[in-house]
């Protein structure tokens, strides 16, 4: 039997900004619906990564796969419309109520959804994650630092899309609502069948959201493996990170 | 060989600066370029446009109708100050018209305006860029170019035209009260003069010339915006430039566009 192609694939994969090299040699492979966890510490190039895959960076060398089609070559619009991000800080839009941003993409779709279907579906999304009717119409400005995380979570599995992106989904957030959020990412992916790939330094998260992690340190996979193999594994940079010590291969600054 | 030195220095620097200025005209006609080809290309959204034109067009009125009034008053004033000199100033409806309609209504309003508006669109833009607004528009099948760039510079060529007639309107009438209050015009006679003076290649000229403008001063403000650097700083600079480059632009297009209707 063939072996199934990989969702998302990254074979070598360089990116430099001015003299300052990012990512030295990435290769990662999701599978379809599979939950790809990437850990690493601040400035690894773990954002810079997925923001290669969407196209919104070009990389400098290697190859982007999506299903098994070269970047370059695939329809991005066309990948797009079946793909949600939750952002780190939400990246919600300021001049959007909240049902608004919820519903962005249906109601600028080639056949847009008329007002009422779209507040509807909105706010059943918003129930979702745990916001009642009553914020469909507040600004974002008006919500707390969680609640902007949770709308952005509705806003990314408004469509149901079938490949998800999670920045840092629990960062900033109180442990009980980053529990909350973590279980609600899980239910999502294992739901919708979806392939995501989720970047955090919440171990937490790691073990809850995780098939698969990877851990990249100074612009490579420095460890991937099943989330069943990670405590076992015997790189000491990975030990390190989980078990979060001062000391050990990863230079900290003090 | 140290004077030889130091011009190779200059030479290299002036050629370093000048590829930077070739760079940045590059840069920014590329931008240009990309946003008006989305004018043939769906999706459009008219909703934004018309949001963009109220806040370009409708809630610049009052600052640019108050400097043409005030700039017309004073005109009137100076005009007559210097006709008299030399027993004209029964010119004074002609050159306020003339003055308000081909020069000062189109430059003193698109540089109002540029303090106004290209400022808050650079500000906006920017902070949607530190704050990922952009690329969550870009994940959201939405292109950014075509959602915040294209509605924004067609609203500022849109717009500016209508403010700078009614800005011409206003300035006309401020010195026509002068004219008539203080300097002792016929109000019949004022407006009759003004035009019997006025041309319709005038209100052409002002009209052409208020068009490019709103098109510059919404660029600069795109551009600067979408370009931001990170931070508050990123967008307080991009704020800054946008407004400079915006004025520097306008007064230099004013400069050809008077010789190419001259």
């Amino acid at each position: 039997m063939a072996a199934a192609t990989p969702r998302i694939e990254l074979r070598d994969v360089h990116k430099a900004f001015g003299a300052k090299q990012v990512l030295c040699g990435v290769s990662l492979k999701v599978m379809p619906g599979e939950s790809l966890v990437i850990i690493g510490s601040s400035g690894t190039g773990k954002s810079v990564t997925l923001k290669c895959v969407l196209g919104i960076l070009t990389h400098d060398a290697g190859e982007i796969l999506i299903d098994g089609r070269p970047l370059a070559r695939i329809d991005r619009r066309g990948f797009l419309r079946h793909f949600g991000m939750l952002f780190q800080g939400g990246a919600l839009f300021d001049s959007l109520t909240v049902w608004q941003n919820v519903a962005f993409r249906l109601i600028h779709a080639r056949h847009p959804l008329g007002a009422g279907a779209a507040r509807d579906l909105a706010i059943a999304k918003l129930g979702r994650v745990g916001l009642g009717p009553e914020t469909a119409d507040l600004y974002p400005a008006e919500l707390s630092g969680g609640m902007q995380k949770r709308v952005g979570l509705a806003r990314a599995i408004a469509t149901g899309p079938q490949v998800i992106f999670f920045d840092e989904p629990t960062a900033g957030l109180d442990p009980i609502l980053a529990g909350v959020i973590n279980d609600l990412i899980r239910e999502l992916v294992s739901e919708m069948g979806a392939t995501a790939i989720t970047i955090t330094h919440d171990m937490t998260t790691v073990r809850t959201v995780a098939d698969h992690v990877a851990m990249l340190h100074a612009g490579r996979v420095r460890w991937s493996g099943p989330i069943e193999d990670m405590d076992a594994a015997p790189d000491p940079y990975l030990q390190q990170f989980i078990h979060g010590r001062a000391t050990g291969p990863i230079e900290t600054v003090r | 060989m140290i004077v030889l030195r130091l011009v190779q220095s200059f030479l290299a620097s002036l050629g370093r600066s000048t590829l930077g200025l070739l760079a940045a005209t590059g840069r920014l006609a590329i931008f240009a370029g990309v946003a008006v080809s989305h004018l043939v290309r769906p999706p459009f959204y008219p909703g934004e446009l018309a949001r963009q034109l109220l806040r370009i067009g409708y809630f610049s009125l009052p600052v640019v109708g108050l400097t043409a009034l005030f700039t017309g008053a004073a005109l009137a004033l100076q005009i007559w100050s210097g006709g008299d000199r030399f027993n004209a100033g029964t010119v004074v409806p002609s050159i306020v018209a003339i003055g308000i309609v081909r020069e000062l209504g189109p430059v003193l309003g698109g540089l109002m305006v540029a303090g106004r508006v290209s400022s808050s669109i650079a500000a906006e833009l920017g902070t949607m860029r530190v704050t990922e607004q952009i690329d969550a528009l870009t994940t959201l099948s939405t292109d950014p170019m075509k959602y915040l760039v294209l509605p924004r510079l067609l609203a500022g060529l849109i717009a500016m035209p209508l403010l700078v007639a009614v800005a011409n309107a206003i300035g006309i009438f401020g010195g026509y009260l002068v004219g008539t209050t203080r300097l002792g015009f016929n109000p019949g006679a004022y407006i009759k003069n003004t035009l019997d003076f006025l041309e319709a290649s005038d209100i052409h000229t002002s009209l052409t010339k208020a068009a490019v403008f709103g098109f510059l001063l919404a660029l600069m403000g795109c551009y600067n915006g979408f370009n931001s650097g990170r931070g508050a700083q990123g967008v307080g600079e991009a704020t800054t430039n946008a407004v400079v480059t915006a004025s520097i632009l306008i007064l230099a297009a004013n400069y050809i566009l008077t010789e190419a209707f001259f």
